[in-house]
């Protein structure tokens, strides 16, 4: 729930301004940089050619007429390099055919609003900056009318804006004419901004500022920086998590033509040669014992039958109203166990970094959505002060929550690998590595428990969640660890809008401990809660004998925004029209990072077995939009993201190791398989979503409940596989 | 070895065994061919030789002496290439790292068969994968590609 990630990111703020020295005074995100700040910025940012106004942190503007936003966020494929833009220009009033955009540096000024760190995640990075980028262009507008007003010693009241132009009566000025003027002026204390009915650019489809240098093979990637006298390294980790090196004999990779060096780092063995080939071809001759610890063992399958036992007793209580247990007595139960594998996010880009040590500092570039996390504990590797540490965020080739570690793990290795081998460095990680390197998305079993009343509608509920909790030390912990209940294990089950309808309810949650490192997987807990409650709920439904669309109207208040997505989607499918023989439509709705999402999946499945998903028709309410495009983009992203879970990726462990290494067998979706997918938004004036992660969650149950409709089989186990 | 690579010979003095895509990146400094698996099946690293599509990842440099080879590089000017108009006016790209190896397959293809269907489309590049999900835009794309080509072809034909 929105209110609930409010509350958490201002208590999460708290948390890391008492626990992070660094982050004392001045994390007040201004809209203008301070001094300090500026010279920070002046070494960290290519340097502009003439004087720039005005000194603000999200602005630059030339003399030539070219505008750039410093993004504070990182661009991984959702769009903040052009729905941010569009937001500052909106009330700069500037020509939109002349704004360019480069990552911010790694500074204060660009921390976030709720998180008090310079990060991009949790699907916040419209509504988090939204006023206040509007602000800074507002503000930045106020300036270069003022200046006008000044030269032409006119009112400012008098001047008014077009694309870029200022104008009062006969006297015209562009904005890279008033530029220096403009930045010796005092800020003004407030701005008016515009009403939304003024808008001209916020709301309109605009096309991505960044296609141009993704078409012809120039945006710069993490993997495609290049420094003087860098090296290639590739490291050797434990193949078992948690495992150490014991021992290891270097000679044979220090022979391979082009290896330059071989040092030991904390997570392992890295091999730096004077190309990639050179290094990979070392790592792989190099001789390695290792000490597995108490991986050694690891088993997924012992796993998940120790998870189901597990969820049979009690647990940590997230949710609980009335009396359950009383209420199932004498009473038909209807129970179901639902299960979901660990996974590996596996971004297009697998993870790199380039460090290089000078003597005043260190110069880091990488994808990141973590700068500040990154910052900190780089400089402590190195005894730096944090703002010594420079950080250079390129474009991600993806994320889904790999780019955003609290360890910072890619990135602090590579600073290791910088430091024992005195080298500038690009750490590259193979596709293996990605996929077998750790920080998965947990396995999760959920027990279910319901009761029907007389009417149909659940009268009791008992869910009991078990997997390993994803905050537990992190420096979220302290204030999102609540009670032994990491929200992020819970959030979409203990929230769940059905529940409110439901007399007794409870939630319950064991988070087992293992040497498997874990992290946020592209919409965290709605990741599985959401194919958990949406296939049970779809269940519960045909129990009743209701159709399934009408069963969760009738749960859900009517003012309920997940009524609205609800019935645009069933609407616009046509619900209950006939379908071809064969096929199934399966129905899911569910609120992730404030945004509601409803979807409807049409799918068949062969005499082989074989599952296809026809058509996905969805409707989504993020409240208003500021990019039509982008939100019609990353539904379909998060939807094809979720399908590939739901249909395909499994990562297993065997003997401490994880048994799946690459594409060919850590399975993702492919064009063939990709259905046509219509995306609906439901007009709307109600507070502002995510769009990032919420097309994931409703994917997999609604496919899961047409698999229903179409077979009579129900799959409780993702990925699914129809018997 | 000598390498032809858009147009412009190479002499780079790397293993007979190291693979197209290291030599393009890390010796030539080529960066727009991708590094996505190494395993010829995500197809982030393609590229034409003597105009088919190749995976980089997995073919020795050694083997493509006195082969013409193109990269994403030199697929065009300035973003020209009907192709690349295409993925623009359809707002194609999200990460972005994908899609020159998408680009050069949707080039080859339409080398091939001038009007692909969706069926062919996705026959053709289903050795593509991009993790953002981006293949129903990449579709509609390639369809749009097809006519770029078509009225760029029907327009140097009225010039003869």
């Amino acid at each position: 729930m929105r209110n609930d990630l409010s509350l958490q990111a201002a208590q999460t703020r708290r948390a890391f301004l008492k626990t992070t020295a660094t982050l004392s005074a001045g994390l007040v995100v201004a809209c203008f940089i301070p001094l300090g700040l500026r010279r920070a910025f002046a070494e960290d940012a290519p340097k502009p050619a003439a004087p720039v106004i005005p000194p603000n942190a999200f602005v630059r503007i030339a003399p030539d007429n070219s505008v750039t936003v410093l993004l504070k966020h990182s661009e991984l494929g959702q769009g903040v390099w052009t729905s941010i833009p569009m937001v500052v220009a909106e009330e700069l009033d500037c020509d939109w055919s002349r704004v360019r955009v480069e990552h911010a540096p790694a500074a204060p000024a660009y921390a976030h609003t709720a998180f008090g760190i310079q990060m991009t995640g949790g699907s916040t990075s419209t509504w988090e900056s939204f006023d206040q980028l509007r602000k800074a262009g507002a503000m930045a507008r106020a300036l270069l009318i003022a200046a006008a007003a000044q030269k032409w010693k006119v009112q400012a009241g008098d001047c008014h804006t077009e694309k870029g132009v200022v104008i009062c009566g006969k006297h015209k000025a562009t904005y890279g004419e008033l530029a220096d003027a403009a930045a010796k002026l005092p800020l003004p204390a407030e701005v008016k901004l515009k009403d939304a009915k003024d808008f001209t650019l916020i709301g309109k489809p605009t096309k991505r500022l960044d296609s141009k240098a993704k078409v012809n093979g120039t945006a710069e990637f993490g993997i495609d920086v290049k420094r003087p006298n860098m090296v290639v390294a590739v490291v050797a980790r434990s193949p078992v998590p948690g495992g150490k090196v014991k021992s290891f004999d270097a000679s044979k990779a220090k022979a391979v033509p082009g290896v330059i060096d071989v040092v030991q780092v904390p997570t392992g063995i890295a091999v730096l040669g004077k190309h990639f080939w050179a290094a990979k071809q070392g790592r792989d001759a190099l001789a390695i014992e290792w000490d597995a610890g108490a991986g050694a063992t690891l088993s997924s399958v012992a796993m998940r039958e120790q998870y189901q036992k597990t969820s049979r007793t009690p647990g940590a209580v997230a949710k609980t109203a009335g009396d359950v247990e009383t209420a199932f007595k004498g009473a038909k139960v209807i129970e179901a166990d639902y299960t979901v594998p660990f996974l590996a996010h596996a971004p297009m880009e697998p993870e790199n970094c380039t460090v290089e040590i000078g003597k005043d500092g260190a110069d880091i570039w990488t994808g990141t959505q973590f700068q500040t996390f990154d910052q900190q504990l780089s400089a402590k590797i190195l005894g730096l002060k944090p703002e010594q540490v420079r950080i250079h965020t390129t474009f991600l080739g993806g994320g889904f929550g790999r780019r955003a570690n609290p360890t910072c793990d890619y990135v602090t290795e590579a600073v290791e690998v910088a430091k024992a081998s005195g080298k500038t460095v690009k750490v590259v990680w193979t596709r293996e590595d990605d996929i077998q390197g750790g920080y998965y998305r947990p396995m999760w079993h959920s027990r279910l428990r319901a009761t029907l009343a007389k009417d149909g509608k659940p009268a009791a509920w008992a869910h009991t969640i078990v997997g390993q909790s994803i905050l537990a030390g992190t420096p979220f912990a302290p204030m999102m660890i609540k009670n032994g209940i990491d929200t992020t294990s819970v959030e979409g089950a203990a929230d769940s809008p059905y529940l409110e309808s439901i007399p007794a309810h409870h939630v319950e949650l064991h988070s087992p401990t293992s040497p498997i490192s874990v992290l946020w997987w592209r919409s965290v807990g709605h990741s599985h809660t959401a194919f958990v409650v949406e296939s049970f709920v779809d269940e519960l439904a045909h129990a009743a004998k209701k159709d399934p669309l009408e069963y969760r109207r009738a749960l859900l208040p009517s003012s309920s925004r997940e009524r609205l997505a609800l019935d645009l989607a069933a609407e616009k499918f046509g619900w209950g029209k006939p379908l071809p023989k064969g096929h199934g439509a399966g129905i899911a709705v569910h609120e992730s990072f404030g945004s509601y999402v409803a979807q409807i999946a049409e799918v068949s499945v062969d005499d082989k077995k074989q599952l296809k998903v026809h058509r996905v028709v969805c409707a989504i309410d993020c409240g208003p939009v500021v990019n039509p495009l982008t939100v019609e983009a990353q539904m379909q992203s998060g939807i094809m993201f979720g399908l590939a879970a739901a249909l395909h990726s499994e990562l297993t462990f065997k003997d401490g190791k994880p048994e799946q290494s690459n594409f060919h067998n850590y399975t993702v979706l492919r064009l063939n398989e990709a259905p046509q997918v219509e995306v609906y938004s439901v007009p709307s004036t109600d507070k502002m979503g995510g769009c990032g992660e919420p097309g994931t969650p409703p994917i997999a149950p609604a496919v899961a409940n047409a698999v229903f409709a179409a077979t009579g089989q129900r799959l409780r186990n993702l990925p699914l596989r129809p018997a | 070895m000598k390498l032809e690579i858009n147009g412009q010979t190479h002499d780079v003095d790397v293993p007979a065994d190291m693979p197209l895509l290291w030599v393009l990146r890390d010796v030539v400094g080529l960066t727009g061919t991708k590094f996505g698996r190494g395993m010829a099946q995500c197809g982030a690293c393609t590229v034409h030789v003597d105009g088919a599509p190749l995976r980089a990842c997995v073919t020795p440099a050694a083997a493509l002496a006195g082969k013409k080879i193109t990269t994403i590089e030199g697929l065009s000017k300035d973003a020209d290439h009907p192709v690349q108009r295409a993925w623009i006016e359809t707002d194609v790209v999200q990460c972005g790292y994908c899609q020159s190896g998408q680009i050069m397959s949707a080039v080859a293809l339409l080398a091939q068969n001038a009007k692909p269907t969706d069926a062919e489309i996705d026959a053709a590049m289903t050795g593509n994968i991009c993790r953002c999900g981006t293949y129903q835009r990449l579709r509609t794309a390639v369809h749009r590609a097809s006519e770029l080509m078509a009225a760029s072809a029907a327009k140097e034909k009225s010039h003869a």
